[in-house]
């Protein structure tokens, strides 16, 4: 594979997510032209149009284009670490655990604040995933990908008997729960990308700087220890910026399926097994599935909206299923 | 250090009273290995001795619990990963194939220690690159996938890896087990090759008789201990053999090259003597 064919991609993607980007602010229960849109930005106006188009559509196609992001990148890192092609980043606990802590926080306290369940949301990820690799690192060992995995499913299990405990004794938990858990990107202000933004980019530059140890890496332990790599510390760093990323992804915008494990696998096919090539085309791919779901979303059914976390689980899943299917097994 | 324990100056990896297992049980203990500069050293012991564990603690991929190696006549846990990395290549006995990479990406990986922060892709790795994948004879392959190839073309592809690290060390975990045997001549050619390019190479070989007759310096292990060292026409016999290898034997000179041959005793005489 050239750099010249792995550019070409890169250019391709970037301007797919400008296109959707474009999409995402003119389409809707009120269409508004993209030039208008250039217009409205540059000069703000008075009218229902601007007020469409700076209080609600930038800032929805701004969060789908940092979640989208955050996620994807987060499931490239997870696929490399675990050396598994179909690693999720939410087996590390973290939905689970930004689950537990919204269902805990509107259960204990009552409060419905988008804000507030943001802040909950991503201390439930960040503790789901610390205990996650607390227990799969045991006493002095390192944290194997195996263990972590392991680890991950039985944090998550655990957590979730908890969260259906709780919401099947309190209703307004349980309605709350329900709205937050579809993964919906209406409503979220520009307070939430500001808030997720500081913790998506330095995941996103950890990402960045972890690729060419990963790399390595992925040759097997053994292969990167004996070309330098300090393991346990690239993969403690990388446990870390998963955790950042899918965490403030989760927290900002309710989980959302599939972004995390299809799009890194997509990338993989196109620039090959190389993270110094797969993570930036993740940054890209990622917000353009995100928001190509959430622009879908409110065309299918409109006036209503689908959220995007329900059209990428709908449409994502068959469309995993046959690229999967068309490639080689043993390819996976 | 007293005298007796000075590495001598022509040994560039020298392990003394090294003690090495896992978790909190040894599988060597207080061993001394000496390997000399520009020779091919080739270890042979039964299965299970501990070779790959020496080989993964000679390149520090493993912890050591006691005693200490000395590259290039310094403690290994004087170097930093990375400069260990930039002095010997480690070929481990099973490594990882990612899915779907290309030959030509899997030998730049070997790159990883010459490149930093502030110093990535450049000119220098592109040219190790090629030198690599020319000095292993897989340059005609580097645009195919790894899955596709051969098991001795495999095989080599992996070694180029380990050239492209441009190390004047190379130790390698048995690197002809599960090929044919004009592959595993092969390989060996090309140890041989890259031993008088200047390269200093250690092996892990199960086959005794080709291990004699390419190894200039032969460790022969048992059960976690060093049983003899040295050129193996000096070392090598037939009690030494059937002490380690548990077979009786007797030892002939290779036709070929006069170096010690091992012939297994023909179970029926042997009956029929005692
Ligand atoms: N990762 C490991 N964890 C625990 N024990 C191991 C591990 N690797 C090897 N051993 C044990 O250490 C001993 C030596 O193994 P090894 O060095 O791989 O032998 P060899 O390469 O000579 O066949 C064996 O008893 C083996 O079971
Ligand atoms: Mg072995």
């Amino acid at each position: 594979m050239t750099t010249a064919v792995r550019v070409a991609w890169l250019a391709a993607a970037l301007s797919l997510t400008l296109l959707l980007c474009a999409l995402s602010i003119s389409i809707g229960s009120r269409s508004i032209a993209v030039l208008d849109v250039w217009g409205f930005l540059l000069r703000p106006e008075e009218t229902a149009e601007a007020a469409v188009v700076t209080q609600l559509r930038v800032p929805r196609t701004l969060i789908a284009v940092v979640v989208g992001a955050a996620l994807a990148v987060a499931g490239s890192l997870m696929q490399s670490l675990t050396r598994n092609p179909l690693a999720d980043p939410g087996i590390l606990g973290i939905n689970a655990g930004a689950s537990l802590a919204v269902v805990i926080a509107v259960a204990v306290t009552g409060i419905a604040s988008i804000m507030f369940y943001m802040w909950f949301a991503f201390l439930g990820a960040a503790a789901a995933a610390v205990g996650v690799y607390l227990l799969g690192s045991g006493r002095r060992r390192t944290a194997t990908p195996a263990r972590l995995a392991l680890a991950g499913v039985a944090i998550t299990a655990a957590l979730t008997a908890l969260v259906q405990t709780i919401i099947l004794t309190n209703q307004e938990a349980f309605n709350e729960f329900r709205f937050w858990t579809a993964g919906s990107l209406e409503g979220r202000g520009l307070e939430i990308t500001g808030a997720a933004a500081p913790f998506v980019a330095a995941g996103l530059l950890l990402a960045l700087l972890l690729a060419p140890a990963l790399n390595a890496l992925a040759l097997g332990e053994q292969t990167g220890a004996a070309l330098g790599v300090r393991v346990r510390r690239t993969r403690a760093l990388t446990f870390l910026a998963v955790t950042l990323l899918c965490g403030a992804g989760t927290a900002a915008v309710g989980p959302i399926a599939f972004v995390g494990l299809g799009v890194p696998f997509l990338a993989r096919a196109a620039v090959g097994p190389d993270q110094r090539w797969s993570v930036p085309l993740c940054l890209l791919l990622g917000p353009a599935m995100l928001l190509a779901a959430d622009v879908a979303g409110r065309v299918v059914i409109a006036p209503q909206e689908v959220q995007a976390g329900i059209i990428t689980a709908l449409v994502g899943a068959p469309l995993f299923i046959t690229i999967v299917r068309r490639r080689r097994i043993e390819a996976l | 250090m007293t005298a007796a324990e000075m590495p001598t100056h022509q040994a560039r990896l020298a392990a003394r009273r090294l003690s090495v297992g896992y978790d909190s049980r040894k599988v060597l203990d207080g061993i001394a290995v000496e390997i000399p500069n520009n020779t091919f050293s080739v270890i042979v012991g039964p299965n299970a001795c501990g070779k790959s564990t020496l080989v993964k603690a000679l390149a520090r991929v493993l912890r050591i619990q006691s005693g200490e190696v000395l590259l290039d006549g310094s403690p290994l846990s004087q170097y930093t990963p990375k400069e260990v990395a930039r002095r010997l290549g480690m070929l481990p006995q099973a490594p990882h194939v990612p899915d779907g990479i290309l030959v030509e990406d899997l030998v730049a990986r070997g790159r990883y220690p010459h490149q930093g922060l502030f110093r990535q892709w450049s000119q220098e790795d592109a040219d190790a690159v090629d030198t690599a994948l020319r000095r292993a004879r897989v340059e005609q392959l580097r645009d195919r996938l790894l899955t596709e190839l051969s098991g001795g073309q495999r095989q080599r592809v992996w070694i180029a890896m380990a050239l492209a690290q441009m190390t004047p060390l190379l130790l390698l975990d048995e690197p002809t087990t599960f090929l044919d045997i004009s592959h595993q001549v092969e390989v060996l050619n090309l140890c041989r090759r890259l031993q008088r390019e200047g390269t200093t190479v250690v092996a892990v070989l199960h086959d005794l008789n080709l291990a004699f007759r390419y190894a200039d310096h032969v460790i022969v292990m048992r059960s976690g201990g060093i049983v003899a060292q040295g050129p193996p026409r000096e070392v090598i016999s037939a009690e030494l053999i059937e002490k380690v290898f548990d077979l009786s034997c007797r030892i002939i000179e290779d036709p070929e090259t006069g170096t010690p041959l091992v012939i297994p005793q023909n179970p029926d005489t042997a009956a029929k003597g005692s």
